[in-house]
């Protein structure tokens, strides 16, 4: 079944999500990589009109490019590979009260754990799909920390609908990606 | 703008936006394969949808452009100096126009110039050849694939691999393991047996420049191939680590000569969004045709 997902969202709507649910995403989400996660980690602070309170932070450096008309157009905007910021995640996760992480490739049993203490998931999106996941960004709203840290590592607002992902991680402990890990290196041994 | 540097700017474009046909048809098969319902076949579905639109918009297929490697063969007396600048050049253009993102990053400042240009980018290989032609080909390799390449010391005690083909397989398949879905998968392996630890990479890489669906020239490498594709087909990690039967479209391996004391097997990943194309030019640098 597919669940429709929209910031801010409760805890109760997160816990009601298990790994393998599809999800579609629509509303705020803010995009951070490995600048943001590092620069926060160390005790920056949000910059003004970034709340991530209920809200879907975004493993993702996207091509925006500045029309002439001074707004801002994303051209391609796949997710980045999450596990960079296993390190820093859970910690942000819990002070910033981020219910939803979108990325690719998971996150490992840090995160997890903060997932399952906090109320939150890893969301997993198509890893290269760069094209049908800017088509579902319908707005930047606004760009923050740009000249500190390049356009890829910025953290950009943008307004999104329909935007398709996958529950990997969810609030109850469990993680596709450690089960398929699991299984996978049971089947290459009896392969060896 | 030159002739040259225009035909390196539609290089970029086309390799950045267009999926090539040997790729395409291998992931239709893995779409074709997965069964109806299951994660894996929509995430194929996604990544099939995403292929059309890129070409359509001309647009990068993954916001990730990568390393820019540039593989250039060519006549005695090409000016390479000439060549080299204008490559540059095109990148520069590349990226202006939202071909290629902004990407390259100064590792000791942490600044991104948003010029794509810096030391060791582009990247270009040379390589003079017997014959009046000149032939570029160029590789986008994204970050996240590039990180899951591994480089094995055989003999390898932990993995039971020896120095020979068996060792090889095992190692190559642990490789597999170890990416899961991380380098976006379903992908394409590039590996060398041999070489030091730097032409030992650097070969796994040239592997990319093959066509999907040739075989290799080396029975026994063509085993080996064939062996470790449908292997670790059977594993089940799938599309994105999603779990199903599409976890390589495709493995190529070339061995180089080694030391008596080494024994490197080196494996470059390459993601579902392989992004490969090559043009032979003529003298005034005009497109005269394309190699994939």
């Amino acid at each position: 079944m597919t669940h429709h997902l929209s910031s801010p969202i409760s805890e109760e709507a997160i816990r009601e999500l298990k790994v393998g649910d599809q999800v579609l995403i629509s509303g705020v989400v803010f995009t951070g990589r490995d600048a943001v996660h590092k620069y926060l980690h160390d005790g920056g602070a949000l910059p003004d009109g970034v709340n991530l309170d209920g809200g879907i932070l975004y493993h993702c450096g996207p091509v925006v490019l500045k029309e002439d008309n001074g707004e801002w157009k994303v051209t391609a905007a796949g997710p980045t590979t999450s596990i960079r910021e296993e390190p820093y995640q859970g910690d942000i996760m819990k002070q910033f009260g981020i219910r939803g992480v979108i990325g690719k490739g998971g996150m490992a049993d840090k995160t997890l754990a903060a997932c399952q203490e906090h109320g939150a998931v890893y969301l997993h999106a198509i890893g290269g799909a760069a094209q049908v996941l800017a088509e579902c960004i319908t707005k930047v709203r606004d760009v923050h920390m740009l000249e500190e840290f390049g356009s890829p590592e910025a953290i950009w607002e943008f307004e999104v609908r329909d935007f398709p992902a996958v529950v990997t991680m969810d609030s109850h402990g469990e993680s596709l990606h450690k089960d398929i890990h699991a299984r996978s290196g049971e089947a290459l041994a009896k392969r060896r | 703008m030159s002739r040259l540097r225009e035909s390196l700017v539609e290089l970029i474009r086309r390799t950045s936006a267009e999926i090539p046909d040997d790729v395409q048809s291998a992931i239709l098969r893995g779409l074709e394969q997965e069964k109806e319902g299951t994660i894996a076949k929509s995430a194929l579905e996604i990544i099939e949808r995403n292929i059309d639109l890129a070409k359509r918009k001309s647009q990068p297929i993954c916001q990730d452009t990568g390393s820019i490697l540039f593989y250039v063969d060519c006549p005695v007396g090409l000016d390479q100096v000439e060549f080299e600048q204008e490559a540059r050049e095109a990148v520069k253009e590349a990226t202006r126009l939202g071909y290629l993102r902004q990407n390259s990053v100064d590792s000791i400042t942490g600044k991104n110039d948003g010029t794509n240009l810096g030391t060791g980018s582009p990247n270009l290989h040379f390589h003079q050849h017997a014959s009046d032609d000149i032939a570029v080909r160029l590789v986008l390799k994204g970050g996240g694939c590039e990180n899951v390449g591994a480089q094995f010391s055989l003999p390898n005690t932990p993995l039971e691999a020896n120095r020979d083909l068996d060792g090889c397989r095992k190692v190559i398949l642990e490789a597999v393991h170890q990416a899961q879905g991380r380098g976006c998968g379903p992908g394409v392996l590039g590996v060398c047996i041999g070489g030091d630890r730097a032409t030992g990479y650097e070969f796994s890489k040239r592997e990319f420049l093959r066509n999907l669906d040739d075989r290799n020239p080396d029975p026994k490498l063509d085993e080996l191939e064939q062996d470790i594709l449908s292997t670790a087909n059977e594993l089940g990690i799938g599309p994105m680590g999603f779990g199903g039967k599409t976890t390589l479209l495709g493995v190529k391996i070339g061995a180089a000569n080694r030391v008596p004391a080494s024994y490197f097997v080196s494996v470059s990943y390459m993601c579902w969004a392989f992004r490969r194309h090559g043009a032979t030019l003529a003298d005034n640098g005009e497109i005269t045709g394309w190699l994939y």
